[in-house]
């Protein structure tokens, strides 16, 4: 009963680092453009794809082709950010909100076209497969792997923000972006790479959930309430309150699932609800 | 020249909201497609409903700028309710309409608590929570609501006791139509009343409005009922015209489309909601009968265009264009 309880939490903590990972971005794009971006499930179902086609038609390993989802989610996010969603920077959140969800049923359709509607296999190396034992407890390979990629990459987050040079220029354009580009920080580029940092993070964690969310041509709109809520919850342009709520969500989804499964994607959804009316700035939101 | 557009937000409001005779020949266009096209009524009727569902959310986004992702659900609400109605014994078509009105309306009064408050982005988030909340109720009650079955087994009685609704939907279609017109009639109104004025006070300065007296907050509780209402009839019509209730009518998908019609018709002038739905129904009964991923492809390229470079939908176009024509003269 209490190695079982210790499986679920296991899970739970995986299934929120992935929630976290593609979650991020959306936080950023939020938090720190002000920008409503529904979209944002349509670059980790990307990093998917190229996850699936990197595999099975170039014989790329799989843990080759993270890097490369990764890359080609940041450049397509790059792209788009310098093409149409800086214009929209200053629109209204409907405008933006209407503009994402075109892109996304352009998404939707354009992989329904390329990859059919059904969902996308995905061969995991013989490493991560099968369980591990870890203090009496059995976990899923993959499940720990998960976790130990989410472990690095927060901390390779949290040095970027707060160490790096780049993360004060960030940090600046986000506070104030005119006494930014007054100082001589060239915001528009900074908005661009961090843009593309939050899709190239999507991107990987899209791919990186093939196994454990699934891929097919409805993810952008299926996970969409999952990472709105990990970022509404969380308060959107934290890292800290990011990675709360996502584990706070993923173990309560699982275990959720797992004890009363007639009820479903209820919880979440009345948490959601719940949640937003007593903490409208999030959990741990910039108080403006 | 007989004066400006009725109703285009920039436009003065007429004398005591007078008809004009572009208003008279549009409401002419149902009334000839009557009976010109008696092959297409099923989707006349469908258009119809849409566009007064539309017609809803273009009172509280278009003339109260409280933005929403999740009005399909006092439209799906409307919709059981009418058909639940209707399942248990009592098929009667225009008090099942007043009661899913009503029903539908309530539940729309108790959310508006929770909606007016906050900014565009926690309302977006908060009507898309509530949204996707009942929608998984209604799936997981299939004890009551049929699940993704759907509810079947909906018998609408002979309307007014004289007139059985028919298989080509020539009933149908005229009741949707007088029913569509009635509310249509109250909602110009209600536009152009001191309230109307009032609720585009709000939408353009919220902070403002309070200072010359207008009680925001009640407004817009005010307006989120009527509107969630109107949209109950919708669903409810919906459902006595096609006597089935697909759980669709709760989900996302319908939402979404429905800010596309708006958005695509022109936004806060009553006609824009009507043109667009009308627009949105024909050319996906068109397109997707051609394939339908292509259809729903071509309609996130066309949002993107109209956020980019189309502001104001077909409506605004129009008024641009008459304007520029009328300025040239």
């Amino acid at each position: 009963m209490l190695s079982n309880f210790a499986g679920i939490l296991f899970d739970g903590i995986a299934y929120g680092s992935l929630l976290f990972l593609v979650g991020i971005g959306l936080s950023v794009t939020l938090g720190l453009m002000n920008f409503v971006n529904l979209a944002h499930g349509a670059f980790a179902m990307l990093g998917g794809y190229v996850c699936v086609v990197a595999m099975s038609r170039f014989g790329v390993p799989f843990l080759a082709c993270l890097p490369i989802a990764f890359l080609v989610s940041a450049l397509v996010g790059m792209l788009l950010e310098r093409t149409l969603y800086r214009r929209l920077y200053r629109a209204s959140p409907l405008d933006q909100v209407l503009f994402s969800i075109g892109l996304t049923f352009m998404a939707i359709a354009a992989a329904t076209f390329a990859f059919g509607p059904g969902q996308q296999p995905v061969a995991l190396p013989e490493l991560l497969r099968g369980q591990v034992n870890v203090v009496g407890v059995d976990i899923g390979a993959y499940r720990l792997f998960l976790v130990a990629v989410v472990i690095l990459i927060t901390a390779m987050l949290a040095w970027l923000v707060a160490r790096t040079r780049f993360g004060a220029q960030v940090r600046a354009a986000v506070d104030d972006p005119r006494a930014a580009s007054g100082m001589g920080i060239d915001v528009g580029r900074i908005f661009a790479l961090t843009f593309a940092l939050g899709s190239g993070l999507a991107g990987l964690g899209g791919a990186l959930g093939i196994d454990v969310l699934g891929l097919d041509p409805t993810f952008p709109v299926k996970y969409m309430v999952y990472f709105l809520l990990v970022v509404a919850v969380g308060g959107a342009g934290s890292i800290k309150g990011t990675l709360a709520a996502a584990l706070i969500l993923g173990i309560v989804d699982v275990a959720g699932k797992y004890y009363v499964p007639q009820v479903g994607a209820f919880v979440i959804y009345a948490l959601m609800v719940l949640l937003l009316m007593l903490f409208p700035a999030g959990l741990y939101g910039r108080r403006t | 020249m007989s004066g400006p557009a009725a109703g285009t937000p920039q436009a003065p409001l007429l004398p005591e909201g007078r008809w004009t005779r572009a208003e008279i020949v549009f409401w002419l266009v149902p009334v000839a497609a009557f009976f010109l096209l008696p092959g297409h009524l099923v989707l006349g009727s469908q258009i119809l409903i849409v566009g007064l569902f539309a017609l809803s959310l273009d009172l509280i986004l278009g003339y109260a700028g409280i933005v929403s992702l999740g009005h399909a659900a006092f439209f799906g609400i409307g919709a059981y309710a009418a058909g639940l109605l209707s399942v248990h014994g009592w098929g009667e078509p225009l008090s099942g309409l007043l009661v899913a009105g009503a029903v539908a309306a309530l539940a729309g009064w108790a959310c508006s608590f929770l909606v007016v408050r906050g900014n565009d982005l926690t309302r977006l988030m908060v009507t898309l929570g509530i949204g996707l909340l009942l929608f998984e109720a209604a799936n997981k009650a299939a004890f009551i609501t049929g699940g993704v079955d759907g509810l079947s087994g909906i018998e609408t009685w002979k309307l007014l006791g004289l007139f059985g609704f028919d298989l080509h939907g020539r009933v149908a279609y005229l009741y949707a139509l007088a029913v569509l017109f009635l509310l249509f009639v109250l909602m110009r109104r209600l536009a152009h009343s001191p309230f109307g004025l009032s609720l585009r006070g709000i939408r353009e300065g919220a902070k403002r409005m309070p200072a010359i007296g207008a009680p925001v907050r009640k407004h817009q509780v005010r307006i989120y009922t009527i509107a969630a209402g109107i949209a109950g009839i919708a669903g409810a019509l919906l459902a006595q015209t096609t006597q089935f209730v697909a759980l669709d009518v709760l989900g996302f998908p319908r939402s979404a489309e429905l800010l596309i019609m708006l958005v695509l018709g022109g936004a806060g002038m009553l006609y824009g909601a009507l043109v667009g739905a009308a627009v949105f129904m024909v050319a996906q009964d068109w397109l997707s009968g051609v394939n339908p991923v292509y259809w729903q492809f071509w309609i996130g390229l066309l949002l993107v265009l109209i956020v980019l470079f189309g502001h104001g939908g077909i409506m605004g176009m129009l008024a641009a264009a008459r304007s520029r024509w009328s300025r040239r003269r």
